[in-house]
């Protein structure tokens, strides 16, 4: 007994000895922080949660806003999965991601290194006028790609879909931003090594900077992905439609088929989450980077 | 047998119209192991980065062997170079990092990596060949570095401060390592620094610099007795050399601090600038007739030795005694210069009067 009455007192002096740390915890600043950062993953999540719960309803239900379907179905996964079209539009984002994925970093890299590390006349206009193209929406760059794309007849092609993210202004002043941080010696120790400057950048430069070339390249691939108006825009053929473009042509007569949209949609998202899950790091620590060098 | 000598002809750099190097003159023989010191700015990383091949020559020549080598690549010199940041590749093992130097080689693949395990196990390095440059420490770094340089065999190494980022007591370890690195390869080394301790322990010449100019090339003992002017005096030395302005009559110098000085002989100018070190300036022993008097200001106690701080006529002097010493703040104490220690510099040009 008289141990479980120690025992007690210690507690007691326990608790009486943490208000100070409890304290901290309820300081009103921090609630509210909780509360805004709450609703902001609500605000975030929410859209994701309503595309979920329409993918498992049926057509009547689904301007019902609830986000649990009375009568959950699989039937649109089966629908959209037996379709055929859905694998066509699958494959051909793919390709034209991962090519421009590819290529935009390549390119990004390459033109970055040179406006990094190269003096050379002009250098800084060309880097001005780069960053300049950033300051125009992709609205406006839509009419001049698309009679280039017309002149040149890439209209309705892959290529077509490609050519305007094969080298990124973003990407660019990302990477030459990174490259600052390659210290000049790394370079010079190479050149004195015998490395030409094409190796010196590929095997040198280019590894020490892997943190950014992953997060480019997931932030370049993610964008591609999800691109609606330009592939809408220069592709007539049904089997050149990326995801995003092949999924509004789910439509019966006059109505919009939302619940295949919806259910389409939610399959696009699988990979975009596997690229997530698997470079998550890369992601935070290039937007931390990102955040710092810009 | 390569010969190794390197030979700067008026070498000159300017950036726009800023000339930083003013005409470099330097012939550094076979095997020789020579030191370019100074202060930040005064060429001496510009003028091996010249000589590596690193920065364009604005007019002179450079020469390594019997080859003008102005107009050759990096690659093409048969240099290599040690950097203060090491620059190791991250991303590479050891043995791939050392192996680097070897890319350009014509040897084949098992001639390389016998040619890596010799080099890593002069540099104690064996053990450590598999790791990634993250798990190795400063000095082990630095090693790599250097066994990049050698894998080569090159004509001459080059060291760009590379001892800067080594916090003292690793600084002193890898000194000396590279000074018996040196004796036992023999390869010509041209070492730059800021630190004039390193030159000093390191060199076989040492060449100060300052400004863009060569102010004075010797071997440590010369540069350190017999400095040409009063900055590589001060330069050379720690504590600095003390320097104390005074009016010549005859063989007499009258310090503008008060006491006056017998010369050896008169220096044929007025006005001069006396230069004691504070090693040469100590406690008077009974029988000496003191130099100057001065009242303590602050004691550095060293172990070996006492640096006193001293308050001559309202000027700041260094003097030393032994470790054993250790005087009071205001105390009053006499100290002697040994004649032909005084070293004797024109104030007007802060050239050595001979």
């Amino acid at each position: 007994m008289a141990n479980t009455a120690e025992i007690k007192v210690t507690a007691d002096a326990l608790d009486k000895a943490a208000p100070k740390r409890h304290a901290r915890k309820q300081d009103p600043a921090a609630i509210l922080r909780w509360i805004l950062l709450m609703g902001g993953g609500i605000l975030m999540v929410l859209p994701i949660v309503y595309m979920l719960s329409t993918s498992l309803k049926w057509p009547h239900e689904i301007y019902n806003l609830s986000i649990f379907p009375d009568e959950p179905t699989l039937d649109n996964y089966a629908y959209v999965l037996e379709d055929g079209r859905f694998y066509m539009w699958f494959v051909n984002s793919l390709i034209i991601a991962v090519i421009t994925t590819v290529s935009a970093v390549l390119f990004d890299a390459l033109v970055g290194y040179t406006l990094c590390k190269f003096e050379f006349r002009g250098r800084l206009i060309v880097f001005v006028a780069i960053l300049s193209t950033l300051m125009i929406p992709t609205e406006m760059l839509v009419i001049p790609w698309y009679l280039m794309a017309k002149n040149f007849g890439w209209l309705d092609t892959y290529w077509g879909i490609m050519f305007p993210g094969i080298m990124t202004a973003f990407g660019t002043f990302l990477m030459k931003q990174f490259f600052e941080s390659v210290p000049n010696d790394f370079l010079e120790a190479a050149r004195i090594d015998g490395l030409n400057e094409f190796q010196i950048w590929w095997r040198v430069a280019m590894p020490m900077v892997k943190p950014a070339l992953a997060a480019l390249a997931i932030f370049i691939f993610l964008g591609n992905w999800t691109a609606f108006i330009w592939p809408l825009i220069v592709t007539n053929s049904p089997e050149l439609y990326t995801l995003p473009v092949g999924l509004t042509t789910f439509s019966v007569e006059q109505s919009v088929q939302w619940e295949l949209i919806m259910t389409g949609a939610a399959l696009a998202t699988i990979p975009t989450l596997i690229v997530f899950l698997v470079f998550q790091r890369f992601i935070i620590r290039g937007v931390v980077m990102a955040g710092l060098k810009g | 047998m390569i010969v190794a000598t390197v030979k700067l002809s008026d070498l000159t750099k300017a950036y726009g119209k800023t000339e930083v190097l003013h005409g470099i003159n330097l012939d550094v023989e076979d095997g020789e192991f020579v030191v370019l010191v100074g202060p930040s700015g005064c060429g001496k990383s510009t003028t091996l980065r010249m000589l590596a091949g690193l920065e364009e020559i604005t007019s002179g020549e450079v020469s390594i062997g019997d080859r003008v080598v102005n107009n050759l690549e990096p690659k093409e010199r048969n240099i290599a170079m040690v950097f203060q940041n090491y620059a190791i590749y991250p991303h590479m093992s050891v043995r791939k990092n050392i192996g680097f130097g070897l890319h350009t080689s014509k040897m084949s693949k098992p001639e390389k990596e016998k040619r890596i395990d010799e080099v890593a196990a002069i540099l104690s390095m064996t053990d450590l060949l598999e790791r990634k440059p993250s798990q190795l420490s400063g000095g082990q770094r630095q090693r790599v570095a250097i066994g990049r340089a050698m894998v080569r065999n090159p004509a001459v190494f080059l060291f760009d401060e590379p001892l800067s980022n080594l916090d003292a007591q690793l600084r002193t370890q890898m000194r000396l390592e590279i000074k018996k690195l040196h004796q036992r390869v023999g390869t010509t080394i041209i070492f730059v620094t800021h630190d004039q301790v390193e030159a000093m322990t390191l060199a076989d010449r040492i060449v100060i610099m300052k400004d863009g100019h060569i102010q004075q090339v010797g071997t440590p003992s010369e540069v350190f007795q017999k400095p040409k002017n009063m900055f590589v005096a001060q330069f050379i030395g720690a504590p600095s050399m003390n320097m104390l302005t005074a009016t010549v009559a005859g063989n007499k110098a009258k310090l503008d601090a008060g006491p006056t000085i017998e010369l050896p002989k008169a220096p044929g100018v007025k006005d001069v600038t006396i230069g004691i070190r504070p090693s040469e300036l100590t406690t008077a022993k009974d029988g000496q007739t003191p130099t100057m008097e001065g009242i303590v200001s602050l004691v550095e106690p060293l172990g070996t030795e006492t640096l006193l701080y001293l308050d001559v006529g309202g000027i700041e002097v260094i003097a030393s005694a032994p470790g054993r010493v250790h005087p009071q703040p205001g105390d009053k104490i006499k100290l002697y210069a040994d004649p032909e220690e005084i070293h004797v510099f024109d104030s007007a040009t802060q050239e050595t009067i001979a």
